[in-house]
């Protein structure tokens, strides 16, 4: 049913670390490396040797951004399914073959129902799902439902496989229905903020702004950078000047 | 958004068929025996044809009927029941027309009504989309309306038409003019896209070829022509037509008019799709 459930028990979802991220891309592999062979229909590649065009749950942007009071920085920005509380993707599907899970507020899609009309792409703002050409159905991050709940595994392992795969810990997984969570917590300390927040769609996954670096001290060098000519160069520099 | 042709296909003919059978269904003109006929098939052809084009851009077109299911939230699914509806009590209006078999006012009014329903249920399958500001605005649902009057009116030799063809126009202009300004008021930036303070510029693409969501959201190729197609829209959609109905008599205006109409149509909604900036966009530094 694409009516959203009134409350999820939990809501399970991503922190990710703005701060900590150095945009290596293994989410991104690890990520795709169990998403090809889980959930539902393998994510496809079109032309993996040339144009390289493919089906992927997570991606990562890089921006450059200057702030007045800090040196200007790269920030490397993860952009997956923020399994929203107010999911518009879930509303619009006609099938019911989007859904939201009322025990842990993950954001899935029945494949078997889907037809692959495109509508719930089209209602997410953040381009989270994208269109397996091949198998013609809506792919989506699972939260790695495949994963956290799979007892054939180590306990460690059970949790997605991005979260588990990042080499810095920038990527953070838990409960954020749970005031008291790790995940929470984090969120509370760091000033975590949802993507869009005007889209209304009420984001469960947060966002950990990168921490504030201060002024940029002045090079050491930086005195000697104006060398005063002297001399035939002094007279040549205040000729050019002139002219 | 990626203007595919299967869909522009579906909601002008769609459109199209439902306004020009909710006026035979107002017995606007009357019509009887072999005319009857001939017009009313007229008026399902496009509707069916048209919700036919739609299944064309499915990618599992064999499970559509699914598509009934989700009709407490989904306007997609909404405008399917309206159609099928609209067509189902629409048929003992025109078997009465054809031969003259009686209870024709009982399902008239309802098989009208059925059918605006199923115009604006087309329209807010793309109005109800916030995440396309220039779609999620009151002139998404009266431009499809508008299109729907006036080209039923057209075929239908209503003696309204050339009003309503001018109101089009009128409406369609109003749309753009609006519609220029809707992004920015959406209110929605790079910055609050990341949640990143300060002067953000996109660094760097997550990907070096090219994906569905680039070919499908940020859809920006075609842009070049938009000026002359409004106004090719414009023209073609309402003015001309207007103008072709006031000064030839008979058939031969309405024959005439109604190919300028579509083909206004068809570009106003190619348009429709080719303008509308997704706000996923902004991740790329593109719309």
């Amino acid at each position: 049913m694409t009516a959203l459930p009134e409350t999820t028990a939990k809501s399970l979802g991503l922190v990710i670390d703005l701060d900590t991220c150095v945009g290596c891309h293994a989410c991104v592999t690890a990520c795709k490396g169990w998403n090809d062979q889980g959930y539902g229909v393998p994510l496809s590649d079109a032309d993996p040797y040339g144009d390289a065009s493919g089906v992927f749950l997570n991606r990562v942007h890089s921006y450059q951004v200057a702030t007045p009071d800090a040196a200007p920085q790269i920030v490397n920005f993860p952009r997956s399914c923020l399994h929203c509380a107010d999911a518009p993707c879930v509303t619009v599907c006609p099938t019911g073959a989007s859904y939201k899970r009322a025990e842990d507020g993950i954001v899935l899609v029945n494949e078997d129902a889907c037809i692959g009309c495109g509508l719930c792409a089209w209602a997410c703002p953040y381009g989270a799902r994208e269109m397996d050409p091949a198998a013609g159905v809506m792919k989506k991050c699972t939260l790695c439902v495949d994963r956290i709940y799979n007892t054939e595994l180590p306990e460690e392992d059970r949790e997605p496989a991005c979260v588990r795969t990042c080499p810095t810990g920038a990527r953070h997984f838990g409960d954020l229905a749970d005031p008291d969570s790790d995940v929470s917590r984090l969120v509370a300390a760091r000033g975590g903020v949802d993507l869009m927040p005007g889209m209304g769609t009420r984001p469960v996954n947060k966002y950990l702004p990168p921490r504030k670096k201060g002024a940029v001290a002045a090079a050491p060098l930086a005195p000697f950078l104006d060398v005063p000519a002297t001399g035939v160069a002094g007279f040549l520099d205040r000729l050019l000047r002139r002219l | 958004m990626h203007p595919a042709p299967s869909v522009i296909v579906f909601t002008v003919l769609s459109g199209l068929g439902f306004g020009f059978l909710a006026f035979l269904a107002l017995g606007q003109p009357a019509v009887a025996g072999a005319t009857a006929f001939l017009v009313w098939g007229a008026g399902y052809g496009l509707a069916v044809a048209g919700l036919l084009a739609s299944t064309f851009h499915l990618g599992n077109p064999q499970r559509a009927l699914l598509a009934f299911t989700q009709w407490r939230t989904s306007w997609l699914s909404r405008e399917a029941w309206a159609s099928v509806a609209a067509l189902l009590t629409l048929a003992p209006v025109a078997l009465a027309d054809i031969f003259g078999w009686p209870l024709r006012w009982v399902f008239a009014i309802p098989g009208a009504a059925l059918a605006v329903l199923t115009v604006l249920c087309t329209a807010m399958i793309y109005s109800q989309i916030r995440a396309v500001p220039r779609w999620h605005h009151w002139t998404t649902p009266a431009v499809f309306a508008g299109f729907a009057a006036t080209g039923g009116a057209i075929l239908a030799c209503q003696p309204l038409a050339p009003a309503l063809a001018v109101a089009l126009s009128f409406l369609l202009w109003t749309a753009y003019r609006l519609g220029d300004a809707q992004f920015a008021r959406a209110g929605q930036t790079l910055g609050t896209a990341t949640g990143l303070a300060g002067q953000i510029a996109v660094f760097e693409w997550p990907h070096t070829g090219d994906t569905w969501l680039l070919r499908e959201m940020i859809h920006t190729v075609g842009r070049r022509h938009a000026d002359r197609l409004r106004v090719v829209a414009i023209l073609g959609a309402g003015l001309v037509p207007a103008a072709i109905l006031l000064v030839l008599p008979g058939i031969t205006a309405t024959a005439l008019a109604a190919a300028v109409h579509l083909l206004g149509a068809l570009a106003a909604r190619w348009l429709f799709f080719a303008e509308a900036e997704h706000v996923v966009g902004l991740y790329y530094g593109r719309r």
